[in-house]
């Protein structure tokens, strides 16, 4: 299929970026749309040009790496899927795709597609973790009976990659879903008990800090998660949060 | 965390604008109820509206804090939309929110200024006019004087036609508002779908019942 690209080409953080349009063609529709781009790539570097740069890496959606705006939607056209996961035959031959990074004040453009994420990093260093003893004595940690519903909705907030497209769909650039999947996975196994409380008000001082927006429960973040997560866990997190300012 | 540190919060934020927002809905129904009484009766609407003009505890405890309350939720709700559109300060070239989100849900701010609009006009109708009889000018109490400035204010179709076009926009701001009000307290359960539903019957119906009373003494006299 022969198909017109618009990409954001950005030299570096300062520079001032801008759309730039491309032609391409013989794209095979088995084609995923990273590889497509792996094919612009390849003919720009055999015309001299630079190379359009944009995050990759697992390539079989775990990674949470390739996070691109296709056609206004985080990830692209198809539901439950990352970047590298999009297929070119959701496209039709002679379609018009554009392309962007996600855009918000935390997550700053390092290069053309490529952005930097390392807020969410900051985030989950404030308070995403648990406290083992690991002098020997080390608990297993299937020792500790965990009910059953509590561990299915831990294991489903765990299964957030972090990719950001949460941020990326959200009128308001909000990470709320990604910090709230964080503590709920936390917040609902009996090992994140310890610190649970100072988690979620200081992963939550971190979000703000950072620059996010707030939620204002448009839903978009979970219609564009490609693994799902639910805004349940963002009432969760807000109930942690109440709950905690309540007791300190 | 002190109260102030929870309040500077975008969860304190949004836990703020919902409580004001359930005060304000609690309000609305009150508010609704009184001037239903005036399709069925003026002498009961009549009575009703004398007892919240006279009364003490109405006047001097309920009236400060649903001012308050109306004051609060339109500062806070700008300080969240300030903060919100800071966080993205270069758009995107493409947006395609269709598919992810309701109209109704991204555009709060819209539909909230025009009930702030609304509520400047309702205030220059009903609360200075109040205002100035009882404060201004001690005029002497008439408690039969309610239903014919009702009636009064509705006889203009001009003010019929923005009171309705508010009203429908107050419809749209509690079609996602109501709903949303209880995510942000952190109430997303077994029962988020009867909510939903209880939330869509009130946002809906309320509304229209303020846009049938004025239809209602429009036609009428």
């Amino acid at each position: 299929m022969d198909l017109k690209l618009k990409i954001w080409r950005q030299k570096n953080a300062a520079a001032k970026g801008k759309i730039v349009d491309y032609d391409i063609s013989a794209i095979s529709s088995d084609m995923s749309f990273l590889e497509m781009l792996d094919v612009l790539n390849r003919k720009l570097i055999e015309k001299g040009d630079e190379p359009v740069s944009f995050d990759h890496d697992c390539r079989e959606g775990i990674c949470g790496s390739c996070s691109l705006q296709i056609n206004g939607r985080p990830h692209g056209p198809d539901g439950g899927t990352t970047t590298c996961q999009l297929h070119m035959r959701k496209f039709k031959d002679g379609d018009s795709i554009v392309i962007e990074p996600f855009r918000a004040k935390a997550f700053p453009i390092v290069k053309d597609l490529i952005i930097d994420r390392s807020a969410f990093d900051r985030v989950q260093h404030a308070g995403a973790f648990i406290s083992v003893n690991t002098s020997g004595n080390t608990q297993d940690a299937n020792a500790t009976p965990i009910n059953k519903g509590n561990a299915d909705h831990a294991f489903d907030a765990a299964s957030c990659i972090g990719c950001g497209a949460c941020v990326a769909a959200c009128k308001n650039a909000s990470a709320m879903l990604f910090v709230s999947a964080k503590v709920s996975q936390y917040a609902l196994l009996p090992q994140g008990q310890v610190e649970r409380e100072m988690r979620v008000t200081d992963m939550v001082s971190q979000m703000d800090e950072e620059g996010f927006g707030a939620c204002t429960n448009t839903g978009a973040c979970e219609a564009e998660c490609p693994k799902g997560i639910s805004i349940t866990n963002i009432a969760r997190m807000n109930r942690e949060f109440i709950g905690s300012n309540l007791k300190s | 965390m002190s109260a102030m540190s929870f309040i500077s919060s975008s969860i304190g934020k949004k836990v703020a604008m919902s409580l004001s927002a359930f005060f304000l809905i609690s309000f609305l129904l009150l508010h609704v109820a009184i001037n239903l009484l005036s399709v069925v009766s003026a002498e009961m609407y009549n009575e009703a509206s004398h007892f919240m003009g006279t009364n003490p505890v109405i006047q001097f405890v309920m009236q400060p804090i649903l001012i308050f309350g109306v004051l609060f939720h339109f500062t806070m709700g700008f300080v969240l939309e300030f903060q919100n559109k800071s966080a993205r300060p270069i758009k995107y070239k493409m947006k395609n929110e269709k598919g992810n989100s309701s109209w109704l849900s991204r555009n709060m701010i819209y539909s909230g200024l025009v009930i702030l609009s609304f509520l400047g006009l309702h205030f220059y109708d009903f609360w200075i006019p109040e205002i100035k009889y009882k404060y201004i000018e001690f005029q002497a109490p008439d408690e039969h004087r309610y239903f014919g400035e009702l009636v009064h204010k509705f006889e203009d179709p001009m003010r019929v036609g923005f009171y309705a076009i508010s009203f429908i926009l107050l419809m749209m701001h509690l079609l996602h508002g109501f709903q949303s009000a209880f995510q942000s307290l952190g109430v997303n359960n077994k029962f988020t779908p009867g909510i939903k539903k209880m939330a869509w019957v009130f946002s809906v119906t309320i509304p229209l019942a303020f846009v049938f009373i004025a239809l209602f003494h429009h036609l009428k006299h």
